[in-house]
């Protein structure tokens, strides 16, 4: 066993950052800070091919780090929303956003929970959700693995197309959908079951593969077999995610801050 | 004399009850404030609004001026879910909700006189179950079925520019243009708010032909507001002011009486007095992303 005290929070940025491993010349966008942490720690630690913006319209030449920083890093790009749009329907982009709600067939929700007409709770809208989805690969994370977020049935509304060709035009596939891995705050997932079901490939340090079906409002496909272990962050990512991080927002991101490796 | 200049009153007076009015800028990013609080203290109701959506929504709402809201989101950025747009929507307020490209689209499709344009954004999600879409067969040998984003055209388009002449020759100058043009282009009519009229020569063209948002011959009116976006941001003449919204958002149910009595139901002069002045907004920091 390796000794570590790297925390969940850090586990889960070394795992966003995989997303992007094998990913060639495009745009990273990571949304909420784990995930943008993720796709800055792939840039600077394995793949450099990677485009990623300031967060508002500028490409960098080097991640930003999070919060107050006394220099900015060096521009070498614009991006404003209407080149965005057109990068993104080109397919040149993959996204690791982060949903309310996630479906049995990688649908997403960010727009209301409840009644579309009268919501519960209205949140964001689709914002470029439903763009995305149809047009580059893209992957989610979810913090709050729980029934509330891995939803029975589909999301109260679909803001982002998955595999459910009953929703598809003619049953055909969105040209650029593409959907990669979820990553949660107890397991990695992929879609590669059967008809593209969602199927747990790693458990982070301590969890069970019941505690993550019962957290799940729908069936993972899973045949018995032992999974491997989310990877604990190396030193040297450690020290990466610091430098990105210099004021530990990360710490404030999980609730209690809990280390990588759970307590037995 | 060719003279587009008028008062933010004047522009107000242009507008009607039941109108469709597209409000340029991005959530927290160069939208028209001074003429949405002025749009707030007149008697129009009923109004269709399409917005890439921000405090010009919220406040709207609150004042229950929005028959209708055409939007793919509405924030705050910093503060992600817009108090009132949320207070509204839980209560019911009809909305035709679409994708960020979509509203793009649709307003391109319009500044195209097109009826349409074919788009794939959408399909296999709950925003295209929407009955205001049809699809559309491509004719060629892929056959693919796509979306047709109908032309959304506003009777009205409303933006804040930093700098226009009294000709409506503006400019924008920050770094992010977002959809105005499409918006000047898709309406019947656009009014603007300046941060400054200059005399044309006083534009700094053609260096800065780049940031000439449109025609002049798109432009009806032009008001000047200095600080008329506030508290969004001008950038770079002025930044969001953070510490405002957070003000404004906290106000939501029972302090938006408050709110209103203190800084939307008083002039310009007085506003900007009430804010801090125009030395504090000028002195605000650029905000971290």
């Amino acid at each position: 066993m390796t000794e570590t005290t790297a925390t969940l929070a850090e586990l889960l940025i070394v795992a966003c950052a995989e997303v992007w491993r094998d990913d060639p010349e495009w745009l990273a966008t990571g949304i909420t800070p784990i995930p943008r942490l993720g796709a800055s720690l792939a840039k600077l630690s394995f793949n450099p091919r990677l485009m990623i913006t300031d967060a508002e319209n500028m490409l960098v030449e080097t991640p930003a780090p999070l919060g107050p920083r006394d220099t900015s890093p060096t521009v070498e790009g614009w991006a404003p929303y209407a080149r965005t749009f057109d990068n993104l329907w080109g397919g040149r982009r993959h996204a690791l956003v982060a949903p309310v709600q996630i479906d049995r067939f990688g649908q997403t929700n960010i727009s209301v929970i409840g009644d579309h007409v009268r919501p519960k709770a209205a949140l964001l809208g689709a914002r470029g959700f439903p763009g995305n989805s149809a047009s580059h690969p893209n992957s989610y994370f979810i913090p709050q693995h729980n029934r509330r977020s891995f939803v029975a049935g589909e999301v109260d509304h679909v803001c982002s197309v998955g595999y459910n060709p009953k929703r598809w035009a003619n049953g055909r596939k969105p040209l650029g959908l593409e959907l990669r891995w979820i990553i949660s705050n107890l397991c990695v997932m992929d879609f590669g079951g059967g008809d593209h079901a969602i199927r747990p490939i790693s458990l982070h340090p301590g969890v069970t593969i019941e505690e993550v079906r019962d957290n799940c409002g729908f069936d993972l496909a899973w045949s018995g077999e032992v999974l491997p272990v989310t990877a604990l962050p190396t030193p040297e990512a450690l020290s990466i995610i610091r430098a990105l991080d210099p004021h530990d927002i990360r710490a404030t991101l999980i609730k209690g801050n809990p280390s990588a490796q759970r307590i037995a | 004399m060719f003279d587009k200049r008028m008062s933010i009153d004047d522009i107000v007076a242009q507008l009607r009850d039941g109108m469709t009015i597209a409000i340029g800028g991005w959530a927290t990013r160069r939208k028209p404030m001074a003429l949405i609080r002025a749009i707030a203290r007149s008697d129009l109701k009923d109004l269709t609004i399409v917005s890439y959506g921000g405090p010009d929504v919220g406040m709207l709402a609150a004042s229950g001026k929005i028959a209708k809201l055409i939007f793919a989101f509405v924030s705050l950025d910093h503060i992600p879910i817009e108090p009132y747009f949320k207070a509204a929507r839980q209560a019911g307020l009809p909305v035709w909700e679409l994708d960020e490209g979509m509203l793009h689209w649709g307003l391109r499709a319009a500044a195209m006189r097109l009826p349409f344009l074919p788009t794939r954004v959408g399909i296999g999600t709950a925003i295209a179950d929407h009955p205001a879409f049809r699809t559309i067969r491509s004719p060629y040998d892929d056959g693919e079925t796509l979306l047709a984003m109908p032309a959304i055209r506003p009777d009205v388009a409303l933006l804040h520019v930093h700098r226009s002449d009294e000709k409506g020759n503006i400019l924008t100058l920050s770094p992010d243009p977002f959809f105005d043009e499409l918006m000047a282009r898709a309406a019947a009519h656009t009014f603007v708010t300046a941060e400054q009229i200059v005399a044309t020569q006083d534009l700094g063209l053609p260096s800065n032909a780049r940031y000439h948002l449109v025609e002049r011959s798109l432009i009806t009116g032009v008001a000047e507001a200095p600080f008329g976006a506030h508290p969004t941001s001008a950038a770079p003449d002025y930044q969001l002011d953070l510490p405002h919204l957070r003000t404004y958002a906290a106000a939501e149910g029972e302090g938006w009486a408050d709110y209103h009595r203190k800084y939307v139901a008083v002039d310009d002069a007085a506003y900007l007095a009430a804010v801090g002045g125009t030395d504090a907004i000028r002195a605000i920091p650029a905000p971290v992303y």
